[in-house]
């Protein structure tokens, strides 16, 4: 057995050579970062090096968890990933299916391409796209409310209307790559059992229901698992471009990330930055693993480790 | 035989409809105002504010741009550079990774794949990449800051990669190919290789995009403006229009800064290569997006 085992290793050199290139490049860029995860329990003096500075225990995270930020930032992300999430999986999927049923391959293209412009287009142009429409000059202000007679909004200064606006932006612009990702699943399905259902009077609704939904659980449950397993973290160029990092409305854009950012390199607080940071990767960690072990009891096919 | 499948008005139809071209045209409208505005004189934006139908038309903001054209095109030379080496190196990289992944019969495949699935669960955050970027490796203000943090490989399509080969070759093939004695390379750039272009096309397009569309690393790590990406440069713009609205009304007459014609020019120039290229990819890349169990 063992000798087989180490044949194998032989022959499969190649494979593991292969695999080198890949495999270094995660080690540095993901594992190194994790053992640096430590720096959240010192309090860094950038004299002595980060390495020998000394340490603090909680010290950090008392001072983090004193201010009111760490609950706002906290309620902020968990909030908003929740809304995109549900929003994300039930807008793609209805997207994915409808593309799938479309007959004519250059309108199905069409749509196809038109549902992926947002996916194309960086958060640095969303944000000026989101300017165009909400800024002084904007379109909602100078097209649609002055013109009947409504008053301009300052969408940049007040954070009321924030939670709507990042939702729309945040399902604009993602719903469209996750139905692809839908889309494939459904287009590799049997047809012919579909077709069979159609002349047997199954209706569209039925067909949803009792067929495309069941056959496309496990792609639904490892998207939104890995979704899970991000809850704690939220995309930066979303919370920090789109609101233009505008300061009054804070209260409803900031979230761990721009936290961190703002943290690190705005005002140059590493130690609470890296608390933050710590609190971010463990909490995160501790809902995925929770969420898998949900997945584990209910279809342990689908778990995904 | 036919069969003929009457075409009658159902409820789902009118709904099916309405929600696709409702979503469409979400998606499509924005970007022609994007389009439109940079082609509107400036002084109607500031006048009737951006608008779909603008007073005047104008070029300024593209002739503005051609005039001033040395950073923009060095830019655009940066972002270029960066994204065909990133893609480059990420596209072989994850298919490398892959690849041995996907065979069953590999020993320690299971560890190997929890490692790759691990950096989607945890990760050490920003400041610690900062740190070791920035320190170890001095990548600060340097072109190499563009290139390698954060996109090169991605967990996520390691896996979906993964997914592909393991559907989308058969056993067979890889059998036939060892009874004729192939080594391992061969077998993969020989045999599994031209089976994958889909595949190819899906993480090129993925991958690519995410280095034509990076600002991030820039914005962490560089700060001396000449390295800046297009998407840098853009940033820059907005920053500096922040900065305006912070000094009020009057100072803004008084400092020449790029103007808002200017910006969309330089977003839909920034854009251009991507709308340009889709529809080559676009053919292949549905096929190649294989959603599998994570597991595998």
């Amino acid at each position: 057995m063992k000798s087989k085992t180490r044949k194998n290793i032989v022959r499969y050199k190649w494979l593991y050579i292969m695999m080198l290139p890949g495999m270094i490049y995660l080690l540095i860029n993901n594992y190194i970062p994790m053992a640096g995860l430590v720096i959240a329990f010192k309090k860094v003096n950038f004299q002595t090096g980060i390495f020998q500075s000394p340490w603090c225990g909680f010290e950090n995270f008392k001072y983090l968890f004193r201010t009111k930020d760490a609950w706002i930032i906290t309620r902020n992300t968990i909030l908003y990933n929740l809304v995109f999430i549900i929003l994300a999986l039930v807008v793609s999927l209805a997207l994915a299916i409808f593309l799938s049923e479309i007959r004519n391959k250059k309108l199905r293209s069409f749509h196809q391409a038109c549902v992926l412009i947002p996916y194309i287009i960086s958060y640095v142009v969303v944000s000026y796209l989101v300017y165009a429409f909400l800024g002084t000059n904007g379109l909602v202000n100078k097209g649609i409310l002055i013109p009947f007679g409504g008053k301009p909004v300052n969408w940049y200064m007040e954070s009321k209307y924030w939670p709507f606006i990042l939702v729309f932006v945040n399902t604009w612009k993602n719903a469209g790559y996750a139905s692809v990702m839908y889309l494939a699943t459904i287009l590799g399905f049997d047809d012919s059992i579909f077709e069979a259902a159609t002349l047997d009077g199954v209706t569209a609704w039925q067909k949803i229901r009792y067929m495309t939904i069941p056959l496309l659980k496990p792609t639904i449950i490892t998207l939104t698992m890995l979704n899970i397993g991000r809850i704690f973290y939220s995309d930066f160029g979303l919370f920090y471009q789109v609101p233009q990092n505008s300061g009054a409305i804070l209260q409803a854009t900031n979230v761990l990330d721009t936290y961190v950012y703002r943290g690190l390199l705005e005002l140059g607080d590493i130690s609470m930055s890296s608390a933050a940071g710590l609190y971010q990767a463990v909490v995160g960690f501790v809902i995925i693993i929770a969420a898998n072990l949900i997945v584990r009891k209910i279809s342990p096919d689908d778990a995904i480790f | 035989m036919y069969l003929k499948v009457k075409r009658q008005i159902t409820l789902y139809g009118v709904i099916k409809n309405i929600f696709l071209w409702f979503f469409s045209l979400c998606c499509l409208i924005p970007f022609l105002l994007l389009i439109i505005s940079s082609f509107t004189e400036d002084k109607s934006i500031m006048q009737y504010g951006y608008s779909f139908f603008p007073k005047k038309w104008s070029l300024d903001a593209y002739i503005y741009l051609f005039s001033q054209g040395g950073k923009i095109i060095h830019a655009y030379g940066i972002s270029v550079f960066v994204t065909v080496l990133g893609t480059l190196m990420g596209v072989s990289m994850t298919l490398l990774l892959a690849y041995p992944l996907s065979r069953k019969e590999l020993p320690g495949r299971n560890i190997l794949s929890f490692l790759v699935l691990f950096t989607l669960l945890f990760n050490g955050g920003l400041v610690p990449s900062y740190i070791m970027w920035a320190t170890v490796f001095h990548m600060k203000n340097t072109i190499w800051a563009l290139l390698f943090p954060n996109l090169m490989v991605k967990a996520f399509f390691v896996i979906m990669a993964r997914s592909y080969f393991q559907s989308s070759i058969p056993l067979e093939i890889l059998e036939s190919g060892r009874i004729d004695g192939a080594s391992e390379g061969k077998i993969f750039s020989k045999i599994v290789l031209p089976l994958t272009k889909p595949l190819i096309a899906t993480l090129v397009l993925f991958i690519g995009l995410s280095y034509w569309n990076d600002w991030n690393n820039g914005l962490i790590y560089l700060t001396d403006s000449s390295l800046y990406s297009i998407q840098n440069v853009l940033n820059e713009m907005i920053k500096s229009i922040q900065a305006l609205s912070s000094m009020g009304g009057i100072a803004s007459s008084r400092v020449a800064l790029p103007s808002n014609t200017v910006r969309m020019a330089i977003a839909v120039v920034g854009t251009l290569p991507l709308l340009i290229v889709y529809p080559f990819l676009q053919k292949g890349f549905v096929r190649g997006i294989v959603v599998g169990g994570v597991k595998g």
